[in-house]
């Protein structure tokens, strides 16, 4: 419907809602004016959760392109500082909610690098973090390559992302408890070892993946549609990579095989045999491209870890090995979920006074970090997500700050649609794979 | 009673105190809570040459890319838990960078954004801004610090040199105030445009209710008990 809206300083604001399309054809038709000012989102399936773009159109060609973001800005940085160190992994977990394990991981790397017992976190625990973190990676890529599908007009590939993501997701659920926001990994290790039978879980996954992604590929990787739709669109060199700050897929597909993973390895990564896919081509397609490769080179990385997790580091420890710091009790799965084992109520409420101390002032008051502060970062499947991690002595973080991917990617979107077709810009902003949770945090 | 007698003894001066509380104090026997413990604050950290590893290779090359007028720029440098830190005087910030981002010794390229601090009882440089270097070339990190007083917020900006710096910056002031001069759009990224205050500050209080949980109730999360 058209309307003189009283705030607009020049031109006629159009409202769309519904089945009105048809009317507002009409009532455009006899219109000479080719500028139009869009209004994508906050609430917009392909926008990807609450991003919300304005668009400059001159025809069908956008000549300005703006973000706003912070509608799901949630305030987990402030509230960390009001939480044990522990307690922060339940917030962090939340950030970027499609790749869990990365932010938790980043963050107990930031702390264990203050409390200085990075070289002293039990090799099980690293290979646990290495496997929960490839796993996630495939599952993340998975939306990643699904939703990227239905935003372009295609269900299928969306079905089959989110087939394959629920297995992965299985999987999860098998060994932490929860599918999403898990806090599995802790300051010191992670919170529960590997349950009976989450060798073999893992172990069909590897088997039946290969031929999943091999699905995804025969359809889309020489599908006509799909390359018209993504070749060539959304072109970023490595130039613009590096004055934006972009990471991750989008960086490799311009070339430049920068991957935390193999140039400052950590949880063992150097241990591990696996390749940086790149691509050169810096589009739409290449970032698809790359993600692809990458999950099949997660595969490789899973196999690995899950060999050492079942032959020479089975039956290892999962927490650092200081009283001080390492979590009492291992969880086990009770009548109301996750929680302290049965074997470890027991041992603090009837057998040793000590313990139920110990184990209380651990939970209750948590450790102290010494004061000063670190930098950790992961490669997560968006791109180097760090974590700022200040304290001041206490038992409480004094600043945490996340320099997530997502948020420095999605700068590059201007740079990516400007002076393309207003169609692209779906495809541009959905490779670059931005999760609003970590953007706002 | 005379003191004249007395051994002479030297003051030592003390650091400030960073927390009163219960609970938390070491060196000390007395962990019944009565002893009124005290918890100084730890002095800040200044690293004595040679920082070891490729850091001094860094503050050579910045050195020499600055004209040698490394030690006017950085006011302090630090190497803690095997990170390095320069704290750069504000006013030099953009030159520093630069060099950093186009000598060929030092090239950090990648700017992984800033980050903002605020300690409320460092006077003169209650807000830090923190941003982290990463060198592609040579494979380094490098953290720089900058401060300026809760009075005077201001920071020049470094999109001119890191133009990933533009929503960081943007952020940094949305939770901590600090005014980037030369900012292409300082304006609010995070909070809504018309919101008061800045919500990272110490000062500014985290909010919340207290909860009723089967027949108790649950404060708000900032007045709950801390051991800190």
């Amino acid at each position: 419907m058209s309307a003189p809206y009283e705030e607009a300083t020049e031109g006629t604001v159009y409202t769309v809602s519904g089945n009105d399309w048809t009317e507002l054809i009409e009532t455009l038709s006899g219109q000479q004016d080719e500028k139009l000012v869009i209004n994508m989102g906050p609430q917009h399936p392909s926008t990807h959760g609450v991003l919300r773009l304005i668009l400059n159109l001159d025809g069908e060609t956008v000549t300005e392109a703006r973000t706003v973001i912070g509608y799901l800005h949630t305030g987990i940085e402030k509230n960390m500082e009001f939480r044990t160190w522990t307690q922060g992994t339940t917030f962090v977990t939340r950030m970027d909610y499609l790749a869990p394990i990365f932010n938790e991981t980043a963050y107990c790397m930031g702390v264990e690098k203050l409390l200085g017992i990075t070289d002293r976190i039990p090799e099980r625990a690293q290979a646990i973090r290495v496997m929960m973190m490839e796993l996630t990676r495939i599952s993340s890529h998975m939306v990643a390559i699904g939703t990227f599908g239905m935003e372009l007009g295609a269900t299928t590939p969306f079905l089959f992302g989110a087939r394959e993501r629920e297995m992965v997701l299985d999987v999860m659920e098998y060994i932490t408890g929860l599918r999403m926001n898990m806090a599995y990994v802790r300051p010191g290790g992670v919170s529960v070892d590997l349950p009976a039978g989450a060798v073999d879980k893992v172990g069909e996954l590897l088997k039946v993946m290969p031929g999943r992604i091999e699905d995804l590929r025969k359809m889309l990787d020489a599908n006509p549609v799909y390359l018209a739709r993504t070749k060539d669109v959304a072109y970023l060199d490595l130039t613009g990579c590096m004055a934006l700050g972009v990471t991750g897929p989008m960086l490799r597909a311009a070339g430049l095989p920068w991957d935390l993973r193999k140039s400052q390895p950590y949880c063992g990564y150097e241990t591990y045999e696996f390749d940086v896919p790149t691509e050169k081509t810096g589009d739409v397609y290449g970032r698809y491209l790359v993600r692809m490769a990458e999950m099949e080179e997660s595969l490789k990385i899973i196999e690995q870890a899950l060999d050492r997790l079942s032959g020479p580091l089975k039956g290892g420890r999962v927490m650092v090995d200081d009283k001080k710091i390492g979590w009492p009790a291992q969880l086990a799965l009770g009548p109301d979920g996750m929680g302290n084992s049965p074997d470890h109520i027991a041992h603090i409420m009837s057998g040793s006074m000590e313990a139920l101390i110990h184990h209380f002032k651990l939970v209750t008051e948590g450790f102290r970090v010494p004061a000063g502060q670190a930098y950790a970062s992961v490669e997560s499947p968006r791109g180097e997500l760090g974590a700022h991690v200040v304290s001041d002595g206490g038992t409480r973080p004094y600043r945490v700050h996340f320099r997530d991917p997502s948020f420095t990617n999605l700068q590059s979107m201007p740079a990516t649609c400007e002076g393309g077709m207003v169609a692209d810009v779906i495809s541009a902003v959905a490779s670059i794979d931005p999760v609003m949770g970590g953007v706002d945090r | 009673m005379s003191t004249d007698n007395l051994p002479e003894v030297p003051q030592v001066p003390e650091e400030p105190i960073a927390r009163r509380g219960m609970f938390g104090a070491s060196g000390t026997g007395d962990t019944s809570g009565y002893g009124g413990l005290v918890v100084r604050r730890k002095p800040e950290l200044s690293t004595p040459r040679p920082y070891g590893g490729y850091f001094d290779t860094v503050a050579d090359e910045l050195d020499r890319a600055l004209g040698g007028r490394f030690s006017d720029a950085v006011e302090r440098v630090v190497v803690d838990r095997g990170e390095l830190t320069f704290h750069v005087r504000r006013e030099r910030l953009v030159e520093v960078a630069q060099a950093l981002r186009d000598d060929p010794g030092l090239r950090f390229e990648l700017s992984l954004g800033v980050s903002g601090v605020h300690y409320p009882h460092l006077e003169g440089e209650e807000l830090r801004a923190v941003i982290h270097l990463c060198s592609i070339t040579h494979n380094r990190r490098l953290r720089l610090e900058v401060s300026c007083p809760d009075a005077d917020p201001h920071i020049p900006s470094t999109v001119p040199v890191y133009p990933t710096h533009d929503w960081h910056e943007r952020e940094t002031w949305d939770f901590f105030g600090i005014i980037f001069d030369g900012h292409p759009a300082l304006t609010r990224i995070m909070m809504p445009d018309d919101w008061d205050g800045h919500p990272q500050r110490k000062d500014y209080p985290l909010g919340g209710i207290p909860v009723e949980y089967r027949g108790a109730e649950i404060p708000a999360p900032d007045q709950r008990r801390s051991y800190s």
